[in-house]
């Protein structure tokens, strides 16, 4: 086992053990909480907490790559060309908008929960996902689509069998921007009463606990480096497929 | 579809023309109860309306021809001069006999609107392809109209202009502090960054070591690090002689700064590596021939060819930062964000707006000037290093 699986392992199982057994880490933030204080966050269960942040998550990164990547294969289609340079303009404009500005201009439309955190993550989401898949299929190598084109493929065809498998790993890296993007905008939708994990921390911020402003940012912070881990060794393994598939 | 007709520009028109059939703009009894929509026809006099409606309607139309991009250009900023009529007109005629709490602010059909010329703008542009100075001037132009607009108090009958005027001098010191917590952090992320990057770029161990720690740090939710700052400057400010004296305290500008120059330094030293990679080899196998020593090859050749990657880095960093420094408003670190959480915590939507809208113009008026100068710098090196 190399050191990098173990840390991982570690990282995990310290993890779920913060999700799970808060109380067990009281000897460990008690120096953090203020005299006679509360230690361990316990107005709602973390556990619950992580899953409806991992949901909230979950729902807009899948629903951004969806349209993302279907607005991507319909501007790289000769039909949609005419869309191309303003596609390009408004994703890299869109990107300057900060996520926080983007969840706070949702609320005055959608009002305040889960709703505007969940359109201004996927929203924002969108973004990464369609440069990376835009940029993807428009610099596929010319000779293989020939090659496809001359085997009679037809254009779904080509698509499916070609295109996408070759195209995935760069698509799988903006949905890992994306996502990790995602996980800490979900954390200030709690700021709009979206209930995640951002929750522990902002609770903290307004008694001045540190514990809890502790306890909440470990949660967070190794959820998302073991995701961004998790999609980075994804994304290694489908990129080799598609080289084998490639050179094959 | 007939010929010479843009696509895009008959996106634009139609969505357009469905958003003029929306609500224009929201009447509230006072600054937090929910208010009733108002329509364009409604939203001003008849007269003015007619101008209005024309303007953008002409504005949109002039969108539509494919060939002539300056018109395009020309229709979005007919069609914004019409959308800031009826604005300016129209808040102070529907306040008449609303009571004195009474607030006007613009609704989804102005913001539909709004987004939609700007995109025909933004379409225009990315087919002008203007070079670097012209978008200068370009940009200086809009700025010149959006700042006399909003001085010559044609909007101030506005909701978010009250808000505004109740804190005006607040505003200021949240402007301040804001383009201070990034721009701060951005000195002090090249002043580290730029070295460790040169470092990284001849020293592959220390390369391997550093930029997987960067980018770990860059994964952690910013909300978390804000947060996790604060013990730990709390603990320095109370243990290290000095320092609390120099204003490092637990919570306010110190752990704002830091989280900020924490998420900066990936950016900053990855493109610099990359921009030192790029540098052709043959340019510094040449400087080498003519008998550089090491710090002329890197001052003279290598950093003047990276210039552009190095400063793609800083756009990236100086994006992010004005962003994320609305968090440090969470933490009393002041800024715009300040506005933007005490406007959620009263429901006061202008007030969050007061906050929001500021920190979206200066991101893209930032991330357009560093473009702007990372087109320069393409430009330049070539002569300098010659």
């Amino acid at each position: 086992m190399t050191a990098g699986a173990v840390l991982r392992a570690a990282l995990s199982l310290l993890l779920v053990a913060l999700v799970v057994w808060p109380q067990a880490f009281a000897p460990v933030f008690a120096p953090f909480a203020p005299e006679g204080g509360p230690v361990i966050y316990d107005r709602v269960s973390l556990l619950s907490l992580s899953l409806n942040h991992l949901m909230l998550v979950a729902a807009a990164s899948s629903l951004a790559t969806l349209v993302a990547v279907t607005l991507a294969i319909a501007v790289t289609r000769p039909a949609g060309a005419a869309f191309r340079p303003l596609s390009r303009t408004i994703t890299n404009v869109g990107q300057t908008f900060p996520p926080v500005a983007v969840l706070a201009l949702a609320v005055p439309v959608l009002g305040f929960g889960a709703g505007p955190t969940l359109v201004a993550l996927f929203l924002y989401g969108l973004l990464p996902i369609f440069e990376n898949a835009m940029t993807a299929l428009s610099t596929l190598p010319p000779r293989t689509m020939e090659a496809a084109r001359g085997m009679g493929m037809g254009r779904f065809q080509r698509l499916w069998q070609v295109e996408l498998p070759l195209a995935a790993p760069v698509i799988l890296a903006g949905i890992r921007l994306s996502v990790v993007i995602a996980l800490g905008t979900a954390t200030i939708g709690s700021t709009v009463a979206a209930r995640t994990l951002g929750e522990v921390i902002i609770a903290g911020l307004l008694t001045n606990n540190t514990a809890f402003v502790l306890q909440g940012g470990l949660i967070v912070g190794l959820f998302a480096v073991l995701i961004y881990d998790a999609l980075t060794l994804l994304e290694r393994r489908i990129a080799r497929r598609a080289g084998a598939s490639r050179r094959g | 579809m007939p010929r010479g007709l843009s696509p895009p520009g008959l996106l634009f028109a139609a969505l357009g023309l469905v958003a003029l059939a929306l609500p224009f703009a929201t009447l509230r009894a006072n600054r937090i109860v929910a208010g009733e929509g108002v329509f364009l026809w409604d939203a001003a006099g008849p007269g003015v309306v007619a101008v209005a409606l024309a303007a953008m309607i002409a504005g949109l139309a002039l969108g539509l021809q494919a060939a002539r991009p300056w018109w395009r250009l020309g229709g979005s900023l007919l069609g914004l001069a019409g959308l800031v009529l009826v604005l300016s007109r129209g808040a102070g005629r529907l306040l008449e006999g609303a009571g004195d709490l009474a607030r006007v602010s613009p609704a989804a059909g102005f913001w539909c609107l709004l987004l939609v010329l700007m995109m025909l703008m933004a379409d225009a542009l990315s087919t002008l392809r203007p070079g670097p100075r012209l978008r200068l001037v370009l940009l200086a132009a809009v700025l010149g109209a959006l700042a006399l607009v909003l001085t010559s108090g044609a909007l101030s009958e506005l909701s978010i202009m009250q808000e505004y005027r109740a804190r005006a001098e607040g505003f200021r010191r949240a402007a301040i502090r804001h383009v201070a917590l990034a721009f701060g952090s951005l000195g002090a992320a090249a002043a580290i960054g730029f070295p460790l990057g040169i470092l990284c770029h001849r020293r592959a161990r220390l390369r391997g070591a550093a930029i997987p720690v960067l980018s770990f740090l860059q994964t952690i939710p910013s909300l978390a690090m804000f947060g996790i700052m604060i013990p730990v400057l709390a603990w320095v400010a109370a243990t290290v002689p000095g320092a609390a004296e120099i204003g490092i305290a637990g919570i306010g500008f110190a752990p704002a700064f830091l989280a900020l120059l924490l998420y900066s330094l990936l950016p900053v030293v990855a493109n610099t590596v990359a921009g030192l990679n790029a540098t052709p080899p043959a340019a510094v196998e040449a400087a080498r021939g003519m008998g550089m020593t090491d710090r002329q090859r890197l001052w003279g050749i290598e950093l003047p060819l990276a210039l552009p990657v190095m400063l793609a880095g800083l756009r990236i960093v100086l994006v992010q930062n004005i962003g994320l420094a609305v968090i440090a408003g969470l933490i009393g670190g002041g800024g715009f964000g300040t506005f933007v959480f005490q406007g959620l915590n009263q429901t006061a939507s202008d007030l969050i707006l007061l906050g929001a809208l500021p920190t979206v113009v200066l991101a893209l008026v930032s991330a357009i000037v560093m473009d702007i100068l990372v087109d320069f710098a393409r430009r330049t090196p070539k002569r300098e290093s010659a």
